[in-house]
């Protein structure tokens, strides 16, 4: 059965291959049934070998399938193979499992968008390359799948690409994620020095022998290969405007599978991060706790729907960062898988309301939509409570149990993790509270229903209220609706055409999604309340996904000694934080009519002004440094070495002249310095 | 006996007279075959030269390196009258100074 492995891969291939050869003649909606056909039988070939590796002995379930060699130079060689074990096995299950449901919703999203079997090519092509990420039995192979999926985030984010800031968010996404591919290579190129080999079976089997400062600087050059796509501190700011692309992309690209890669990476390298220096670990948990933090302090503040998620997703990628740096392998596994589910569920709940409010995303403008929308909000207020944390959803479990590992690390880490736990409650309930409760806003034109989003987006609102303030700088980070902070705003709703994210000027009628939207929404639901069952902190037996990923995490996971009383408090103490959260949001926001509600801070809605000042420093000082830089390389690097040429050059034209053609001319020269060499020879007494 | 008082000075004497009349012949004349005959000309003043010393110092090294020269000088004999006749069959009043092709 473990046969079939190469089937994952190929079957999504087959799939993009297909749809790039007659995509358009198969139209809409058949391309995207084929594509949803080719994950769906890329997850039933994934169960297929889970089994198989099931039936095999604790100690046997790595399977290597090598399919032939790739790059064969010397003492370096490179197989085109593939690992299947329970960690690569598992990440398999969900990408495609979580996959194949957003390619059915997205048959629904997409309906009557004209690029429908362009967006399916590069859907399938990402689940593709996901798939060698995952699989590849080395890591030129999972570098492969990481441009992949790289190229693939690029084309889906600027997939709307005729609106300039879809374009340059694609662009800031690749860009950005060129650091930690810097971060990767490096790494690669270091693991080849030490080892000899890239291949994970060797690196597991010589990763024991490895020096501390080399295991250290693979470690440190894999964290900056995960943070670049895993969107942590400092490089997390191409997410929030990755949610330029279309929702579906949102939720199975830059929530549920590809930024958990870094994550997986770290994990697949399990071996050599337990080489490291003590430091290296502490670093990644750091970096993971303060992204989640930050992050989530970001989203509390954010009003467009798709941001919140984004920074919560970069919240909940740093809570998997938290983990591995704590040791918590499994833990973390547990957490990505869960967090896969519930962010999936929340993207295309969210995307479902967009859909049904007539593409808008502004939570303002939203409110009281659960009467209209009932499955959608059902299945949204399931994912709210997974990753607020409350039992026995699935964030529950998976949350708690990197909680308790953080307790084990450091007491800073846990409270770093435990305020995040309760800023996150708040933010996710503050948007169900916006969006499905409390009063509608769409009902009336948007000037009367929200004159303040009205204002930036340009209109005059018709009642001038004498509380009016100056519009000078207000802010403009609105998402896709980004427009310049002049206090003479364009009005977006007389250009060419409307930007993707903004809804109509006018009342707007919601309604439910169709069923290919929903039945993934109630799927991902029922997964999102059940998924904790597979790692039950109750007994050693109820940890079904420990036991499953040992033979990968076993001699390098952190071992717990807490008391099962501590263990107990500590669950308690992230539930009760969570319903603080909660009853926060409720009181803020479900108890107060919209005028009444708490303006945020300016600070936490620019996202504590990170991406701005990125962007003035490197408009500024940073731009100068880069043009420095750029004339040292013109005219110092380059002048050397043409400066050496053009010397050389005006010497060999100068000498050139001495070649006359005649030659006479050149036996005169013979002779003439024959007779020097004599006299040479005469002068130094040498002859005669 | 007369033959006892030609002592080596007289043959290193006539070899560096027939060297100097080669190389001068060699930068004075235009005519190609008249240089090529002028380079034999010092080619084999440095045999005699050689062949005295290896008498003198009774060491037949001498005398080989005279064999490899001419065997040396045979085979130039062979490439350069080759070119020389090319050249002097396209132009026949071409002189050394009307061939500079190669001039830099």
């Amino acid at each position: 059965m473990l046969e079939i492995t190469w089937l994952i891969p190929a079957l999504p291939l087959a799939g993009f291959l297909v749809l790039l050869a007659g995509g358009r003649r198969l139209g809409e909606p058949l391309a995207g049934w084929l594509a949803t056909g080719a994950v769906t039988g890329s997850f039933l070939a994934s169960v297929v070998v889970f089994f198989g590796l099931q039936a095999e002995g604790e100690d046997g379930r790595t399977f290597v399938q090598t399919l032939y060699e790739w790059v064969p130079a010397g003492g370096f060689s490179v197989d085109v193979g593939f690992l299947a074990d329970p960690l690569s096995i598992t990440m398999c299950l969900f990408v495609t499992g979580v996959g194949a449901l957003i390619h059915l919703y997205s048959i629904g999203y997409m309906h009557g968008d004209p690029g429908f079997t362009r967006f399916f090519v590069y859907l399938n092509l990402f689940v593709f390359s996901m798939l060698m990420l995952v699989l590849g039995d080395n890591l030129l192979l999972t570098f492969l799948g990481w441009e992949g999926v790289g190229a693939c985030s690029y084309f889906l984010v600027s997939f709307w690409h005729t609106y300039d800031a879809n374009a340059s968010a694609g662009k800031k996404a690749f860009v950005t994620n060129r650091i930690g591919d810097w971060g990767y290579m490096v790494a690669m190129f270091l693991t080849f020095t030490a080892l000899g080999s890239i291949t994970y079976t060797d690196i597991f089997r010589g990763a024991g022998g490895l020096a501390t400062t080399t295991a250290t600087g693979i470690t440190v050059l894999l964290l900056v290969a995960a943070v670049g796509k895993s969107a942590q501190l400092p490089l997390f700011v191409w997410l929030p405007d990755a949610m330029a692309g279309p929702t579906p992309v949102s939720a199975l690209i830059h929530a549920a599978t590809m930024v958990t890669s870094g994550v997986y990476l770290l994990v697949r390298m399990n071996p050599v991060l337990a080489q490291a220096a003590d430091w290296a670990p502490i670093l990644i948990a750091g970096v993971g706790g303060v992204t989640a933090l930050f992050a989530a302090s970001i989203a509390v503040a954010q009003t467009d729907i798709k941001r919140v998620l984004a920074y919560s997703t970069v919240s909940q990628l740093g809570y998997l960062f938290l983990a591995i740096g704590s040791g918590a392998y499994v833990a973390a596994v547990f957490h990505m898988v869960t967090h896969a589910v519930f962010k999936a569920l929340l993207f295309l709940g969210s995307g479902s309301v967009i859909h049904g409010m007539g593409d808008e995303q502004d939570m303002r403008r939203m409110g009281a939509l659960r009467k209209l929308m009932p499955i959608t909000a059902g299945a949204f207020i399931v994912g709210w409570l997974a990753i607020a944390g409350v039992p026995p959803f699935s964030g529950f479990w998976s949350k708690d149990e990197i909680l308790l590992f953080a307790w084990e690390e450091s007491p800073v880490l846990w409270a770093l993790g435990f305020v995040t736990a309760i800023l996150t409650a708040f933010y996710m309930s503050r948007q169900v509270f916006l969006t499905f409760f409390g009063e509608a806003h769409w009902d009336r034109p948007l000037e009367e229903a929200v004159p303040e989003l009205a204002r930036q987006r340009g209109l005059r609102p018709a009642t001038v209220s004498g509380g009016d303030e100056p519009m000078t700088d207000d802010d403009t980070d609105e998402g896709p609706a980004e427009e310049t902070d002049s206090s003479e705003v364009e009005n977006i709703y007389e250009r060419g055409h409307v930007p993707h994210g903004v809804g109509p000027r006018e009342a707007i009628q919601p309604h439910e999604s169709s069923w290919l939207m929903t039945l993934p929404l109630v799927a991902l639901a029922v997964l999102a309340l059940v998924a904790g069952v597979v790692q039950l902190p109750f007994s050693e037996d109820t940890k079904l996904l420990e036991h499953w990923l040992e033979p990968v995490v076993a001699p390098d996971e952190a071992v717990l000694d807490v008391a099962g009383s501590l263990q107990l408090g500590l669950a308690v103490v992230a539930v009760v934080g969570g319903l603080i959260g909660i009853a926060a949001a409720v009181s803020l926001y479900l108890r107060r009519r919209r005028s009444e509600q708490p303006a945020v801070p300016r600070v936490l809605a620019r996202g504590w002004y990170y991406d701005s000042s990125l962007a003035a420093f490197m408009g500024g000082p940073g731009r100068k440094g880069f043009e420095a830089t750029a004339w040292f390389d013109r005219h110092i690097i380059d002048g050397a070495v043409n400066g050496v040429a053009t010397l050389i050059r005006g010497t060999g034209g100068e000498v050139r002249r001495t070649q006359s053609g005649f030659v006479r001319a050149y036996a005169g020269i013979v002779t003439g310095g024959a007779i020097v060499a004599v006299l040479v020879l005469v002068l130094r007494g040498v002859v005669l | 006996m007369i033959l006892a008082e030609v002592s080596s000075g007289w043959y290193l004497s006539l070899g560096a007279v027939l060297f100097s009349l080669g190389a001068v012949g060699l930068l004075i004349r235009r005519n190609p075959l008249v240089m090529f005959m002028c380079v034999e000309l010092m080619l084999n003043a440095v045999n005699l030269t050689f062949v005295t010393f290896a008498r003198d110092l009774d060491d037949v090294g001498g005398q080989v390196v005279v064999f490899f020269v001419l065997v040396v000088a045979a085979a130039e004999v062979v490439v350069g009258l080759g070119i020389i006749v090319s050249i002097l069959r396209r132009r026949p009043s071409a002189t050394a100074d009307d061939v500079s092709l190669l001039r830099g």
